[in-house]
């Protein structure tokens, strides 16, 4: 990368570290060598008392006992875990399990995993608007289901779905309730407990912590969950995980939990603003927008917007030299499929192809976002005067009368 | 994914964009690609009496390897025949643009568009 300014705003694919992070990091991997497993010598018993602490700082961050934290290497193996271990600890209870369609992929996989394995999945619908049905929620359990799992917010748009009224349903049926959290811890209060939430996956990168390196919260009371270790070894992280803890990573995960914990609502605050102005300003300054997603249950730093008759990735070329975003669109042989989650929307392909999806975080300034505006809105100009089937769209040509050829 | 020059430069000062009247008995008009899949391509020829294309123009919804493969695919066309234009190969607009494997499908738009232009253009005039 040239050292020109850039402007990140692709915070969902992964975060900054914060510079505090990094700090607290440091002294973990030379001063501090141990192996938190390490029980009989100084170096071990300083690694073990710094992951306990930051144990404490991610415990406090949800409201839960540090001993339902388990570490793992990220929101991935969490899932995972999550849902393989379920499976395998409750197959004798019932094997079906309910999620959605927008799930993020290690959710849909891992379940896909468990189909093969003798699971059955139910995959619901959302709305035009990412949101779940609750009474489709409900008439899908039946006497075999053994588990519930909702993203708390969707990674593509930021919708976020009623995490209370999903838990109240699980409690009711006496199922358990697990929540990839990965886009809201960190970001938004997200307290399992209060929700009826019995597993929640999520991960360090998101929350401006380091990469690889990740929990799962497992409720230990009323109910208390288990789930079969994924990964086997040692037996570290109460059988459930093994291998090495991540000393360094899991101190800066801390770390970015208690930043997190203290700053969380201002930055959201302060973000919510500079996004609707990010948001307002295509609406104002440009036609043809439509705004993807729920905008009242939606995190407050994103926004995923479709331009219509323009291609996201040849859109993102126009300026990514300058703006890093992310695009709904996958224009390449192997996979011409748009985006499975605004498909789910019931977005057309051709406006699934048209996304953006602008993330902002905690580093992101105002002068960022007034450069975006500029640049994004001269770039759909550009892309739009190149366009034939915005020239047919002015001209009052309907599209989807014409006789395209598939390829 | 890195991009070549020529690539971005067709990109980002695209040659020849534009329409020419469709109904217009010399003109040629090729339509290809669907908006569902991404990419649509219209690139239009307009030939003179001694059947030399001495005009062409595009326009295309698309990404930068869309966009770049009909920018060059009409500097290629203008003062060639109809039948040089015909045995213009998808590869050689690889080549030019150094076009990584998962966008030759880009290229073998631009070859098609070519295709029905001309075969538009000879439909006309038969
Ligand atoms: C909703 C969601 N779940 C899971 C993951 C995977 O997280 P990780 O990169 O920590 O494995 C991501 C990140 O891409 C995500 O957004």
């Amino acid at each position: 990368m040239s050292d020109k300014r850039l402007i990140y705003l692709d915070n969902n694919a992964t975060t900054p570290t914060d510079p505090r992070v990094v700090d607290a990091m440091l002294p973990f991997f030379h001063n501090v060598p141990g192996n938190a497993a390490s029980r009989n010598h100084p170096f071990g018993w300083a690694a073990e008392e710094a992951v306990d602490y930051a144990r404490d700082q991610i415990a406090k961050l949800l409201d839960v006992d540090n001993r339902e934290i388990i570490f793992t290497s990220g929101a991935t193996e969490s899932d995972n875990l999550a849902l393989k271990g379920v499976f395998e600890m409750y197959k004798r209870k019932g094997n079906h399990i309910i999620t959605l369609k927008t799930e993020h992929k290690a959710v849909l996989d891992s379940c896909k995993k468990i189909e093969k394995m003798g699971g059955e999945v139910t995959y619901l619908d959302v709305d035009d608007k990412g949101m779940i049905n609750l009474a489709e929620l409900e008439a899908a359990i039946k006497k075999e289901t053994i588990l519930i799992s909702v993203m708390w917010a969707n990674n593509e748009t930021g919708v976020i779905q009623p995490m209370k009224e999903i838990g109240d349903i699980c409690a009711k049926h006496g199922v358990l309730f697990m929540s990839d959290a990965t886009q809201a811890v960190g970001k938004i209060k997200t307290h399992p407990k209060e929700l009826g939430i019995h597993l929640m996956a999520f991960t360090s990168h998101k929350m401006y912590g380091p990469k690889g390196v990740g929990a799962l919260f497992v409720n230990r009371k009323n109910p208390r969950v288990k789930v079969t270790s994924q990964m086997d070894g040692g037996g570290h992280e109460r059988g459930m995980r093994s291998g090495t803890l991540n000393v360094p990573g899991i101190v800066g995960f801390g770390m970015a939990a208690e930043i997190a914990r203290k700053e969380m609502d201002a930055d959201a605050a302060r973000l919510s603003v500079l996004r609707d102005k990010l948001e307002q300003a295509f609406i104002d300054n440009l036609e043809e927008v439509y705004v993807n997603g729920d905008p009242a249950h939606r995190m407050p730093h994103v926004c995923n917007i479709s331009f219509k008759h323009v291609e996201g990735e040849g859109l993102m070329m126009t300026f990514n030299q300058e703006v890093g975003v992310s695009s709904g669109s996958a224009c390449t042989s192997a996979s011409l499929e748009p985006s499975y989650v605004l498909i789910a929307y019931g977005l057309g392909d051709d406006l699934a192809h048209s996304s953006i999806r602008f993330s902002l975080g905690r580093f992101t300034t105002e002068q960022d976002i007034d450069e975006t505006i500029a640049l994004v809105s001269k770039g759909v100009n550009h892309m739009r005067d190149l366009s034939p089937i915005w020239e047919m769209y002015k001209e009052g040509v309907d599209l989807d009368a014409v006789q395209w050829t598939e390829h | 994914m890195a991009y070549s020059e020529k690539l971005l430069d067709h990109f980002k000062n695209p040659k020849n964009v534009g329409t020419l009247d469709k109904t217009d008995q010399n003109v040629g008009t090729g339509l290809v690609g669907a908006p569902e899949c991404g990419d649509v391509m219209r690139l239009q020829i307009q030939v003179d009496a001694e059947g030399i294309i001495e005009d062409a123009k595009f326009k295309t919804f698309g990404c930068g390897s869309a966009i770049a493969s009909s920018s060059l695919a009409t500097e290629w066309l203008k003062g060639k025949s109809i039948d040089e234009a015909l045995a213009i190969d998808n590869m050689a607009i690889v080549e030019e643009l150094a076009l990584p494997p998962v966008k030759i499908h880009c290229s073998v738009l631009a070859e098609d568009a070519i295709k029905q232009a001309v075969n538009d253009y000879k439909t006309k005039n038969a």
